[in-house]
């Protein structure tokens, strides 16, 4: 173990002998320590190399892959037992088939920028919503400050499952909103399997997490910034705009990728509260998997929609320090 | 001095609190519903509540769900306390933006793509599709939720404790232990508690990763509910939230009473 450069090995220059020795006795504690928690990274490290990284490696190769009526329904498949012959020949079965066949599809196609805009509509309505309810959670007192956090936060927790299924009762044709629209005499809305309804679904489940990046940057402003804004001559509306609204670009940016991202992927909300002709890749890829068990086309897709995400998923570790409220 | 908030900003948040709100308030509302029809009131009953009590498959569903969310949470909590010491104390070890990187994304990942990936990962392993692979699925998944609620709590802690108990003569396992370890269970506490919920909430993990004889509650309620709507589930998931709820809060309570102090 090489010395610690942030601990000087010896303080000062009246170095003696007991003094020396404690020195280096404690630098040598730290670097121990440093090694002991160099071996702390090991168990998670293999952890997720075994079963995150192994098996995106997997997906990829699948993806040049055939379909097959075999089990596992895939060919070809590496066999080792010809030694390096096997290989060759597992290699030389890869190709970009089941590519092709995606981008000649049109119904991929339709999947692919139908899911980029449930996805990119969404998240504007999320960010219509969600800014002001952060903004005005962040203006109320400590306290009920808490309590209100706590009430956005306690959805993200309950079962995603049963808060659609709540939507369904509600949305159904002869359901709660339709009773009570007919009470108040306004005529009735289909929203369930619906393009709209799946909208509603995305915005209602990802609120917040839209709303608690926002509030943990507006939490933190500067109140000061605005009244020296509007001791300028600003307005409070453009005092809003002008200082605000820029400084919380951060929480923004958080808000729109932590939503965004999951929600291109998503399959529950469109399953449940989508159409049969509503089109999304987490649907396509479930469907290709399950109903069609067409293994490399599921593989293929899902690393067409990884592709998509590279940039923002890059942009979410950059900026991680302001993602955490 | 803070300014209140305006009367539109109420409204906003009031609407959103409804917004997020209403839906599970009549759920709930309708699992005490007597009538067999989900919409209809027909007086207040237990009907549902003694009907789930004879329902085998539910019954079934709910103990692999506790029992796949107990032991990938303590998995996913031990790991993610390693993690968490690993990249809060660990300096630039090699490797150390490819490990951040696998811990993080998940975060933000798809569900579907993850449980493919795992999926394809089992079949090419050859393991039998079961209750553990659902477990290790899970584990992977909510370890970087776990990694998050430590580091942010690790972070903070001030290390001198730690070394004074170093200085008294404690090993820096024992150390770790005896100070830091107390100092931050509030945080492994809500990282335990938070991987828990995940796993017992997740339908698209299990979906891929569960083979016969594992199927979790979560699967269980969406074979159901794609059949349509009917009051029985009303009752399990208002249970569900009852408990979720109930554990959030006092996770809160506890984080909150020791950042005080």
């Amino acid at each position: 173990m090489t010395h610690d450069p942030l601990i000087p090995a010896k303080a000062g220059t009246q170095a003696e002998p007991a003094a020396k020795r404690k020195g280096r006795l404690g630098s040598r504690l730290r670097g121990n320590e440093r090694g002991k928690n160099n071996l702390a990274v090991l168990a998670p490290y293999l952890w997720l190399a075994l079963f995150f990284a192994l098996p995106f490696a997997l997906v990829a190769k699948l993806s040049f892959s055939h379909s097959a009526l075999a089990i596992p329904p895939y060919a070809p498949r590496l066999d080792l037992s010809h030694g390096l012959t096997g290989l060759a020949d597992f290699l030389r079965g890869l190709d970009l088939a089941t590519y092709r066949r995606l981008a000649s599809d049109r119904l991929y196609l339709l999947a692919y920028l139908s899911s980029l805009g449930f996805a990119g509509l969404s998240t504007a309505i999320l960010l219509v919503i969600g800014y002001p309810m952060a903004y005005g959670i962040a203006r109320c007192r400590p306290r009920l400050r808490q309590a209100l956090v706590l009430a956005v936060i306690l959805p993200f927790w309950t079962s995603f499952l049963i808060r659609i299924y709540a939507w369904i009762a509600v949305l159904k044709p002869a359901g709660l909103l339709n009773q009570a629209l007919h009470l108040i005499g306004l005529p009735s809305v289909t929203l369930l399997d619906t393009n709209a309804g799946v909208v509603l679904g995305l915005v209602y489940a990802y609120l917040p997490f839209m709303v608690l990046p926002l509030y943990a940057v507006l939490e933190r402003q500067d109140e000061s910034l605005i009244e020296a804004a509007q001791d300028l001559g600003l307005t409070p509306r453009r005092a809003f705009w002008r200082v605000t609204v820029p400084l919380s670009a951060p929480g923004v940016a958080a808000g729109v990728l932590l939503s965004f991202i999951p929600m291109v992927g998503e399959f529950v909300v469109p399953d449940l509260m989508g159409g049969s002709r509503t089109l999304m890749l987490g649907r396509t890829i479930w469907t290709e998997f399950f109903a069609d068990r067409d293994w490399p086309a599921a593989s293929a897709v899902a690393m067409v929609l990884l592709a998509t995400l590279v940039v923002p998923l890059v942009l979410v570790q950059r900026r991680r320090a302001a993602l955490l409220p | 001095m803070r300014r209140g908030p305006s009367p539109f900003l109420v409204a906003m948040v009031a609407a959103g609190l409804v917004f997020l709100y209403a839906p599970i308030a009549l759920l709930i509302l309708y699992s005490f519903n007597a009538s067999q029809l989900v919409t209809v009131w027909g007086g207040t009953s237990l009907r549902w509540y003694a009907a789930l009590a004879h329902d085998e498959q539910m019954l079934d569903a709910v103990s692999v769900s506790l029992r796949v969310g107990l032991i990938s949470a303590s998995l996913a909590t031990g790991l993610g306390l390693l993690a968490a010491v690993a990249l809060v104390r660990g300096g630039r070890f090699r490797g150390r933006t490819a490990f951040s990187g696998m811990v993080y994304a998940p975060l933000v990942m798809p569900e579907v793509i993850l449980g493919l990936a795992l999926l394809l990962l089992f079949v090419s392993l050859k393991l039998p599709r079961g209750f553990w692979t659902v477990t290790a699925g899970h584990a992977t998944v909510t370890l970087c939720y776990a990694t998050v609620v430590i580091q942010a709590r690790l972070a903070g802690f001030d290390r001198s404790l730690e070394e004074a108990a170093q200085d008294l003569g404690l090993s820096p396992a024992r150390a770790f232990l005896a100070v830091t370890l107390p100092n931050i269970a509030p945080a492994v506490a809500a990282a335990w508690m938070l991987a828990f919920t995940l796993s017992l909430d997740d339908l698209v993990i299990a979906s891929f990763t569960s083979g016969p004889g594992a199927t979790t509650l979560p699967m269980r309620l969406y074979s159901q509910v794609r059949l349509g709507v009917n009051p029985e589930i009303n009752a399990v998931s208002t249970l569900l939230i009852g408990v979720v709820a109930a554990g959030v809060v006092a996770a809160f309570l506890i984080q909150q009473g020791k950042t005080k102090t």
